[in-house]
């Protein structure tokens, strides 16, 4: 508990963004007609206000006490919150307690505000040295158990409230140096600081007008937790009756109550309530600020009930004429029908990216999927094998598997998922867990589908990777991803792909993020696979030459629509579409520039 | 592995010496005052320069500090000035109540917060947005407010559970375990609410990563997809707060432990700060550092064995 609070929050913030000025303005405006925002800030200044104006406000002083009202219940004459084991009132107590908590608060916030946020600048800023440092201490700073060393303090210094919290300030200074150090890290490389200091301006001029108005959002924010922490810390150690007797606090009252429980029960809610819903009421203020000021938190995704309306609205507006065409081969493995992909637009409408899209890939045969970027081709690849986002929304259409439709029944989709459609991704090192080593990822998620012993699995999988171009199967079995080069890298995902003896390849631009010379490599290993094994493969790409090198057929894709198809001799030869012949030729100018 | 251990445990020590020394010159830096506060104000300045002498706080603190180091690592931390009692073996009987609830508190709040995070994380929708203000507000409530609460509901109102008190294990099982299940409870609510918002964060990131849409790709079931794959890979930053919570965790145990009326150190480190019996006080600093010394560790060396890079760096 104590102290912590503000410790564990740093970790969870999201990384601040630089804000534009002029959203920053209305940010008190439109903290003020948030509901939650005004009612926090309207209790913290209520508290605020009964702390400075209680000598006027209080009924009693702190001190006094009324011996006929010992153990007053509440409500009663004269003590509205009740009065304590010595007959003073409740309540004028905790008015007058809320000076020292203010002034443990004001404390706690300067101390660590000027340590964490200087040092984070400079730090941020210079680097080198002094961040290497100042991290090293923060670090330290963040080990230490604070309660043990007030404690530790109070055994030397005496109850001295300026002191501790000044010490509890230094403890929970990291919070600041972290926040402020990465935000400023973050700034630092920005545009318009290198444009700064182009054109000359100090140090001192760049971080008082860049540096720290990006800071500046992410402080406040964390100054509510802070403060938060501070109320918590400094109730705790008056709890433990390490404060000054003379001068009452909510952890004094707190205390005197709780060791009067049996007696006057009642007594203990206030004091507790108020230092609660005083936190509460910072925490929630740092939320609703949060959300002001790092306005993209806010998430994308569909409640489920919306989902279902959306898919269910358009299958009804989809032409019913895309649903019924068949299959045309005998030879055809899989094929997709009047397929149609959309995305939630963020004002409740639906965005289609793929809109009905057919295709038929056969035994054996390499079918290219060309397109330049945003096309929807990679969602026609990841649809096949049900990868889609969690946000994407299937609007009709099917996939059909041996004249099965996979989008009809999960059950079918799972079952074929791995086993009889295999994927190879785009980009090979981020596509292997980083935390296992090769063959036991491999081995691991070729047993998840075939029934195998793990000698079995080893054995076929080092034969594998062995077929696939790896010199020493063996070794790269032990190592982990990072270990290992982005062709490597490829030829694990390959033969993890087929590996479990798959129908169906779906290759998401397998090439894209190769060095060159690999990349030739890598689609003539392709290309031998498909012929060995007969396999039909999807190859998604936006290199006409990949097209060109391995592809039997190919389907022209472009705003979510193919607009041509055909063998990819004939396609190239004689280009039907406007569009393919302008990728055609701006393809072909980028070949005769490379050269 | 055994390099990365190795320095791990050299900056822990290096930590535990810088806090002790600092903490040892704070505490110590006023010989006379310690040795009035021993013989009560009263005391003439000659008895107090003898006191002094006796003590042995007229010598250099580097001096005193070697003592008590030498001390630290033959077992003998010195005896209470007050009680003239073993500081060793008044720790001895008080340390376990408190780690127990630590270890109980942090064991509890890693199970449950891994399962809360990874429910918010997958299941997103209304379970996610009840679980983030929830956390919010569980992390900042101190745990002494928690408490009270459970005092004044269970002690006042229903007395199910002791209120107060404690059983030792060796007593009674089932009477140990009904005394410790509100202190417990009051420490969990923080460090759960801390941690699984934690683990919220990093297993929803993990979850849009590349890799793991391709282990879903070759088929691997869902469940094992999210707690072999993700949960190994989204663990570091949630098990360093959780070994972070470890200070929370004996600050909160010292102020409930007066709550609860448990024998652990917390109404020992009271007395102690209050009469400034220094040894014992410094006996409480060198514990509970060397605890959360020891906690962190063992997070990083966790951290270490789930992430090959960690171990690696």
């Amino acid at each position: 508990m104590t102290g912590t609070p503000g410790l564990d929050l740093v970790v969870d913030l999201p990384a601040p963004e630089a804000q534009p000025p002029a959203a920053r303005r209305s940010v008190l405006r439109r903290l003020l007609t948030n509901p939650q925002g005004a009612c926090c800030l309207a209790f913290l200044l209520l508290v605020v206000f009964m702390g400075l104006a209680s000598p006027w406000l209080a009924p009693v002083g702190p001190n006094v006490t009324n011996l006929a009202a010992v153990n007053a219940p509440p409500f009663s004459p004269h003590h509205l919150l009740g009065a304590d084991a010595s007959g003073r009132d409740i309540l004028s107590r905790l008015m007058w307690g809320t000076r020292e908590t203010l002034l443990a608060c004001v404390i706690v916030l300067l101390v660590s505000v000027l340590l964490g946020v200087t040092s984070g600048l400079i730090a941020g800023y210079y680097r080198g040295k002094f961040e290497a440092s100042a991290s090293w201490v923060s670090d330290v700073l963040m080990s230490l158990p604070g309660i043990v060393l007030l404690i530790a303090l109070y055994a030397r210094t005496g109850p001295n409230i300026v002191a501790a919290m000044a010490v509890f300030g230094l403890l929970i200074a990291p919070v600041y140096f972290r926040l402020v150090r990465s935000t400023v890290v973050g700034v630092r490389n920005e545009l318009y600081v290198d444009a700064a200091k182009v054109v000359g301006l100090s140090d001192f001029r760049i971080v008082g007008r860049h540096v720290l108005s990006a800071v500046r959002g992410p402080v406040i924010i964390q100054s509510s937790f802070v403060l938060a922490a501070g109320i918590a810390i400094e109730a705790g150690v008056d709890f433990l009756g390490l404060g000054n007797p003379a001068q009452p606090s909510w952890g004094s009252v707190l205390q005197q109550s709780f060791n009067n429980i049996y007696n006057n029960g009642a007594s203990v809610v206030w004091p507790a309530l108020l230092i609660s819903l005083t936190i509460l009421a910072l925490v929630l203020l740092g939320s609703v600020l949060r959300d002001l000021l790092q306005s993209s938190a806010h998430s994308r995704t569909l409640s489920s009930r919306r989902r279902r309306e959306l898919s269910r609205q358009s299958r009804q507006d989809a032409l019913p004429a895309t649903k019924a065409r068949p299959a045309s081969s005998q030879d055809v493995v899989l094929s997709i029908r009047g397929l149609r992909i959309g995305y939630p637009d963020g004002t409740g409408g639906v965005r289609e990216v793929v809109r009905g899209a057919d295709l038929d890939v056969r035994r054996g045969e390499i079918h290219g999927l060309v397109g330049e970027s945003g096309s929807g081709k990679s969602q026609i690849a990841f649809s096949t094998l049900g990868i889609l986002p969690k946000e994407a929304l299937i609007l009709g259409g099917s996939i059909l598997l041996d004249g099965k439709d996979l989008l009809a029944s999960p059950k079918l989709m799972q079952e074929a998922r791995g086993r009889r459609i295999a994927y190879v991704p785009q980009e090979p090192m981020s596509n292997l867990d980083p935390s296992f080593t090769i063959g036991a990822q491999l081995t691991y998620g070729l047993r998840a589908v075939k029934e195998m012993t793990k000698q079995e699995a080893e054995k076929k999988l080092l034969g594998l990777l062995a077929r696939v171009g790896i010199n020493d199967p063996e070794r790269v079995f032990r190592l982990y991803p990072h270990q290992i080069s982005g062709g490597m890298a490829q030829r694990v995902l390959i033969c993890g792909a087929v590996a479990a003896d798959p129908d169906v390849i779906v290759a998401d631009e397998p090439t894209t993020a190769l060095d060159v010379t690999v990349q030739a490599e890598v689609l003539e290993l392709l290309r031998e696979l498909d012929d060995e094994r007969e396999l039909a493969m999807i190859l998604v790409t936006h290199n006409l030459g990949v097209v060109a090198d391995i592809c039997d057929y190919v389907s022209v894709m472009k705003d979510g629509l193919i607009l041509e198809r055909g063998d990819v001799d004939s396609l190239f030869e004689s280009p039907a579409q406007a569009y393919t012949q302008e990728l055609l030729s701006s393809s072909r100018r980028v070949e005769l520039t490379e050269v | 592995m055994l390099r990365f251990a190795l320095r791990k445990v050299a900056r822990a020590v290096a930590v535990m010496l810088l806090v002790t020394f600092a903490t040892f010159t704070l505490m110590y830096g006023n010989g006379r005052g310690i040795a009035r506060g021993v013989l009560g104000v009263d005391a003439t300045p000659a008895a107090v320069q003898a006191e002094v002498v006796k003590l042995g706080l007229n010598q250099p603190l580097v001096v005193q500090y070697g003592k008590w180091l030498r001390g630290v690592v033959t077992g003998n931390l010195g005896t209470s000035f007050f009680t003239g009692q073993p500081v060793r073996s008044v720790l001895s009987t008080r340390v376990p109540v408190t780690l127990t609830l630590i270890v109980v508190t942090l064991a509890l709040a890693a199970v449950l917060s891994v399962l809360i995070g990874v429910a918010a994380a997958v299941y997103g929708g209304w379970i996610d947005r009840v679980i983030q203000p929830l956390s919010a507000l569980g992390a900042a409530i101190p745990a002494f407010i928690i408490a009270i609460g459970l005092v004044f509901a269970f002690a006042i109102r229903v007395r199910f559970f002791p209120a107060t008190g404690y059983v030792s294990p060796n007593q009674s099982i089932t009477g140990w375990l009904s005394s410790i299940t509100l202190p417990v409870l009051a420490l969990l609510v923080g460090s759960i609410a801390a941690a699984a918002s934690q683990f919220r964060g990093t297993v929803r990131d993990t979850l849009s990563q590349d890799f793991v849409r391709t282990l879903r790709a070759r088929g691997i079931p869902e469940s094992r997809v999210i707690f072999r794959h993700v949960l190994r890979n989204a663990a570091g930053p949630g098990l360093t707060v959780l070994s972070l919570q470890t200070i929370g965790l004996i600050g909160g145990a010292i102020i409930i432990e007066l709550v609860f009326a448990l024998p652990g150190i917390g109404d020992l480190s009271d007395t102690a700060a209050q009469q400034g019996d220094v040894p014992i006080v410094m006996g409480l600093v060198l514990v509970t550092t060397v605890i959360v010394q020891v906690v962190n560790l063992l997070g990083d060396l966790a951290i270490a064995a789930v992430n090959p890079k960690a171990r690696m760096s």
